[in-house]
């Protein structure tokens, strides 16, 4: 099969996380393979920025293992806060973590849209704008491994299609392999190859449409979300009219 | 035209000008100006127990400054005390343990007012050998790790997950940071340093708006403090250590009507 030829760039088992001796998450293993997206869903507090920050070794002391099997790793922390204190435009931005051209540069800030900011300073920026800049830096090396963690808050309606859909594009072109933290679960059912759905431990996972049916899953988020499925699939009988008139009803 | 002392001085300042200067931005930008301070504070700890052993100065104090930041870091990780509490704790505690051993020390007097304020007329040729190869060794470092420096100061969390390894870069700072200290607390003294590695920097945020900018107009705000103070002690016959650092001040006043002037030219 195709699927045993493609490269594992993350494999996490068994790992949590307690502080001052409470659990935050524990028992969550899977792996990430190239030009496949892996999506945690779950309830806030269930673990997924934690499990994340574990994969990607920011959190220290953990119990279990992660092996990271590529060093090209790109990252869009959920919160970031930046002490204004520093003077720093987009550029100087783009290049924090690894040795970019200008036109390296451009190109990534082309594709979330947002190259016209480039010489602006960061604390000028709006929400939605400052969250482009945070994708466009996380992909401007061509990242093996992508870790975005609610990428597209603050993200305006139209702005947020465009970028699942560049997340999308990104996973395929560059057979990047994604670790996607959502809570759009439209996105999630639609485009991703594995979900783990997580409430301190892993609930359930597999392909959406499988997890979509589970009970666990539908006992989290409750009844209506077991449908995004058949929503989605309803909705997409009428892709790519992005003039704003998806209707939810039927 | 000009003394040896005075052209020594002029020499030993600019050295610690360069230094200082790149450093204060990363005070700046950390949050880190008491920190400075609580390491300054410890150095009079470091001055006794080298009168006391009968070792090296410099050396002394970068000892007591590095096991300062040191206990700092453990510190931080095992209580729940916010970092300006147990900055404060280490500062005031290492200035007055200073002073308890520098009272059992009838023996040997020193001038304590030399060194909070340093003496910069009296620097030596050693001096000025141990700042400028120790300044040009430290500035070497900074190099080696400004990516990595800079990267995790905007942000741990991304600095870590993309391989810039915080942990160890900020320990190295650490260090650099009591290094600095060592090698200029005869010039300008323990009071000053701070005063140093914050005005012009603070006077270079002021009129720049990316990081490379602010560090090379810290480095120009902290050259013309020292010309400028040596200058006018020179001139007006006024101690020259705070007359430094008078001058970083009114260089950063200037650096404020500017950038009234800047903001509203915008508008």
């Amino acid at each position: 099969m195709k699927n045993e030829k493609k490269k594992t760039l993350l494999q996490v088992e068994k790992v949590g996380l307690s502080i001052n001796s409470k659990i935050l998450v524990e028992g969550v293993s899977f792996e990430v393979r190239e030009g496949e997206i892996v999506t945690l869903i779950g309830p806030n507090g269930s673990g997924k920025s934690t499990t994340a920050k574990i994969a990607l070794g920011i959190h220290k002391n953990i119990m279990g293992n992660v092996k990271k099997f590529t060093n090209k790793i790109g990252y869009v922390p959920q919160k970031i806060s930046i002490d204004w204190t520093l003077p720093i435009r987009v550029i100087d931005f783009m290049f924090l973590t690894k040795d970019l051209n200008n036109e390296q540069i451009s190109d990534a800030l082309n594709l979330t849209g947002v190259e016209h900011l480039k010489q602006k300073s960061l604390s000028n920026l709006s929400g939605g704008e400052f969250q482009r800049v945070l994708i466009a830096r996380a992909i401007a090396k061509k990242p093996e491994l992508l870790v975005l963690d609610e990428p597209v808050q603050g993200v305006d309606f139209k702005g947020e299609v465009a970028i699942y859909e560049l997340i999308k594009k990104i996973s395929e072109d560059l057979s990047c392999g994604i670790l996607l933290i959502s809570h759009d679960l439209h996105m999630v059912m639609s485009a991703t190859d594995h979900v783990i759905c997580l409430n301190g431990h892993v609930c359930c996972s597999g392909k959406p449409h499988i997890v979509a049916q589970d009970e666990k899953y539908k006992e989290l988020f409750g009844d209506r979300a077991s449908k995004v499925l058949t929503l989605y699939e309803h909705k997409h009988d009428h892709t790519h009219s992005q003039d704003g008139t998806i209707n939810r009803k039927q | 035209m000009f003394d040896d002392f005075f052209i020594r001085a002029l020499f030993a300042g600019i050295g610690i000008a360069l230094i200082t200067g790149p450093f204060g931005c990363f005070i700046i930008w950390r949050r880190f100006s008491f920190f400075a301070g609580t390491l300054a504070h410890s150095a009079l700890l470091g001055v006794t127990m080298a009168v006391f052993f009968d070792i090296n100065i410099a050396f002394a104090v970068f000892l007591i400054s590095a096991a300062l930041a040191i206990i700092l870091l453990k510190l931080q990780k095992k209580t729940k005390l916010p970092n300006d509490a147990l900055l404060g704790l280490l500062a005031h505690a290492s200035l007055a343990v200073g002073f308890v051993i520098l009272g059992f020390l009838t023996s040997i007097r020193f001038d304590v007012m030399g060194l909070l304020f340093g003496d910069i007329l009296a620097v030596n040729e050693i001096d000025l050998m141990f700042i400028w190869i120790g300044g040009a060794l430290i500035l070497l470092v900074l190099k080696l790790i400004w990516k990595p420096l800079f990267a995790s100061t905007v942000n741990y969390d991304l600095a870590e997950a993309e391989g810039m390894k915080p942990d160890k870069i900020n320990a190295i700072f650490t260090i650099l940071m009591a290094a600095i200290i060592a090698i200029s607390i005869k010039i300008v003294g323990l009071l000053l340093i701070t005063g140093m590695l914050i005005i012009p920097a603070a006077m270079a945020r002021n009129i720049s708006n990316n990081p490379q900018q602010m560090v090379v107009l810290s480095i120009v705000g902290g050259l013309l403090s020292v010309m400028i103070g040596l200058f006018s002690s020179l001139e007006f016959n006024t101690p020259s250590g705070p007359s430094i650092i008078t001058a970083a001040l009114i260089l950063f006043c200037f650096s404020l009507i500017k950038f009234k002037k800047y903001s509203e030219l915008k508008k």
